[in-house]
């Protein structure tokens, strides 16, 4: 078994697999994240059946948490299957903050966050604005501090999908990506590693200041938000809201209450971007 | 890299939940397959909650206040579920009598401490079935999709109804008639079982401790392939040492139960086990270790510090031989048959 440890924002992993090129891969791309020995979870890519590691190679992804019957990856989708398992750990293990399917950036020790279906653009605009001016601090969760309310980061690799891939080459030409994953389940998929300075500040949180759910593909449009809509909208996007129980209610509730939100539809990024600043600068 | 993981088996996890002071000795590697090894066997609650008020490294310290976050909700979820059958069967008048996890919970016992507990077990009397089960599909619950055969092997075989989930709760509910398949050999007395069973505060009802040892026991080794099973022997564990404690003759009536019941193999052996592997106060007469507790004790501890399974083989005689046990011979090729056709099949699709 061959074994790498990293970790993202507060929580930590430990990968295993047979095949060395997998490691090898997440060692790369990770390799300026902490490598804490003691890690909060575990995640195993495996062979299906043990003559599968050489015949038609199969991925089966294993993790201390995991949902019955995942469909396993080809060995070239390897590290798609890493960045699926180290997602499961998060989503149904996580319970010292509220985990909100949403990405984040922040400006003035403040943060903005974006939520939205997948296919929204949140995680695009977050990988955008990260090279625009702003400190990047996750793509997927946005992890709320139920003491104090603060959005705390979970930079993780930048999954791109389809034409993200080439929205980000660029605007980040220099950005270390990993290898291009064609025709996976959820398309062609390939990582980005986060800008230097969103790594390095993986410890620092933000108050939220501005939640925005973005719409990507339509005109133009601006709509203000109340926060009952927002409530209903935010317990569908956490993973961990049913099980953190009256907790994980009064975390959202303060989040709900204290932060404006609205849904913003554009065509391209440039176009969010301005909506975004005009908003960010109404605050 | 390194293979460390590899070298660990679940001695480790059984060590730790029987003294937790030996925790505190680990190193990171210890640690990282202990914690593992705990959510692979859904053991990290009681983990959880054996080393709660220890000093722990952080890290170690954060992921125990998770798994008790997430016992507490397994608690409060299962005694939901217990509370929504108490309503939804208030017209039945036979008792009905909560099973596993949701009994240890309902009546406050040791073994619920950090239990996960995933389904709703109930038993009613065979009598009573038709009754309970129109009940349930009235207040919401629902047959899970299963095919002809299933459903048939279910109702003509099994000592439970088709499981039943709820359409909006999304938990499962298993409407048990005795506590073994009609085809296995024992023969437990049902009757007995729901006749001395003991009224609990909320209107259900709970085996009487020596029935609820005999079905810990039937449940981890007269029906199924040991899969869970250091979680169900930690169950036993728990209920012997509260139970042992109580009257002098405890154990002889366990005896006389478990043979009233034909489980006086399952009994004996889940009470060796136990004493083997976290250490049970036992009488010394009823310590006779064999052959094949060796095995038992080797398919217990199966696992490696990755979380998988190892000793491949044995856990696929322990199949086999759960199989054999849940029914006659030519009952089994047939059964086997026809579940490894339909697995072909949905290879297919």
């Amino acid at each position: 078994m061959h074994e790498t440890h990293f970790k993202v924002g507060p929580a930590s992993f430990r990968v295993g697999s047979v095949w060395k090129e997998i490691i090898d891969q997440i060692e790369m791309l990770y390799a300026s994240y902490p490598k804490p020995k003691l890690t909060d979870y575990t995640v195993t890519l495996d062979a299906i059946r043990p003559w599968r590691r050489f015949v038609r190679p199969s991925v089966a992804i294993n993790g201390d948490f995991m949902l019955p019957d995942a469909a396993p990856l080809p060995l070239s989708h390897g590290l798609l299957g890493a960045e699926m398992g180290v997602n499961l750990q998060m989503a149904l293990g996580w319970r010292r903050q509220l985990i909100l399917h949403a990405s984040s950036v922040e400006k003035d020790g403040k943060s903005l966050l974006m939520s939205g279906e997948s296919g929204s653009g949140k995680s695009t605009l977050s990988a955008i604005l990260g090279h625009r001016g702003w400190r990047f601090m996750g793509d997927e969760f946005a992890l709320i501090d139920h003491d104090n309310g603060f959005v705390m980061p979970y930079p993780r690799l930048i999954s791109l999908k389809n034409q993200a891939i080439e929205t980000l080459k660029k605007e980040a030409p220099h950005a270390q990506f990993g290898p291009l994953m064609k025709d996976t389940p959820k398309g062609d998929i390939q990582h980005i590693v986060p800008p230097a300075q969103a790594i390095r500040k993986m410890e620092q949180g933000a108050k939220p200041a501005l939640l925005l759910f973005p719409n990507y593909g339509y005109d133009a449009e601006i709509r203000e938000m109340l926060p009952s809509e927002v409530f209903m909208r935010l317990t569908q996007a956490s993973a961990n809201f049913v099980g953190l129980g009256e907790t994980g209610f009064n975390t959202l509730k303060h989040l709900v209450l204290d932060v404006p939100t609205f849904e913003i539809a554009y065509q391209n990024g440039d176009e969010a971007e301005a909506m975004i600043n005009q908003l960010w600068e109404q605050l | 890299m390194s293979n460390a993981g590899l070298h660990y088996d679940t001695w480790l996890l059984v060590d730790c939940l029987r003294e937790p002071d030996r925790a505190l000795r680990l190193n990171d590697a210890d640690w990282v397959a202990l914690i593992t090894m705990a959510r692979a066997e859904s053991l990290i609650g009681t983990l959880a909650y054996r080393l709660k008020n220890k000093k722990l490294p952080q890290p170690v310290a954060h992921i125990i206040s998770d798994a008790l976050i997430d016992s507490d909700y397994q608690y409060r979820s299962a005694l939901w579920e217990v509370d929504c059958a108490r309503r939804a069967l208030e017209s039945y008048d036979g008792p009905v009598v909560l099973m596993k996890g949701s009994a240890y919970a309902a009546a406050g016992f040791n073994a619920s401490h950090g239990r996960f507990i995933g389904d709703l077990d109930i038993m009613v009397s065979e009598g009573g079935l038709k009754e309970v089960e129109e009940l349930l599909l009235k207040a919401g619950w629902e047959w899970v999709k299963e095919d002809e055969y299933d459903e048939a092997y279910y109702r003509d075989y099994m000592h439970e109804l088709p499981p039943l989930i709820h359409s909006e709760r999304d938990r499962m509910i298993d409407v048990h008639h005795t506590i073994l398949p009609k085809t296995a050999e024992p023969n437990p007395n049902a009757r007995a079982m729901i006749a001395d069973a003991l009224p609990i505060d909320d209107g259900h009802y709970i085996f009487m401790p020596e029935d609820m040892i005999c079905h810990c026991a039937a449940h981890l080794m007269a029906d199924g392939d040991l899969a869970g099973g250091l979680r169900n022997l930690w169950d036993m564990h728990c209920l012997l040492s509260d139970f042992s404690g109580a009257a002098g003759d405890f154990w002889m009536r366990l005896k006389q139960r478990a043979q009233q019941h034909e489980l006086w193999e399952a009994v004996h052996l889940s009470v060796r086990q136990s004493n083997a592997l976290y250490g049970t106060t036992i009488p010394v007469d009823w310590m006779q270790w064999g052959i094949s507790d060796t095995l038992f004790q080797k398919r217990l501890l199966a696992r490696n510090g990755w979380g998988q399974k190892t000793y491949k083989l044995l856990r696929f005689a322990f199949y086999i031989r759960s199989h054999w046990l849940r029914m006659p011979p030519l009952m089994l090729i047939k059964h086997l048959l026809t579940k490894w056709r339909k697995g072909h099949k949905a290879h297919q699709l």
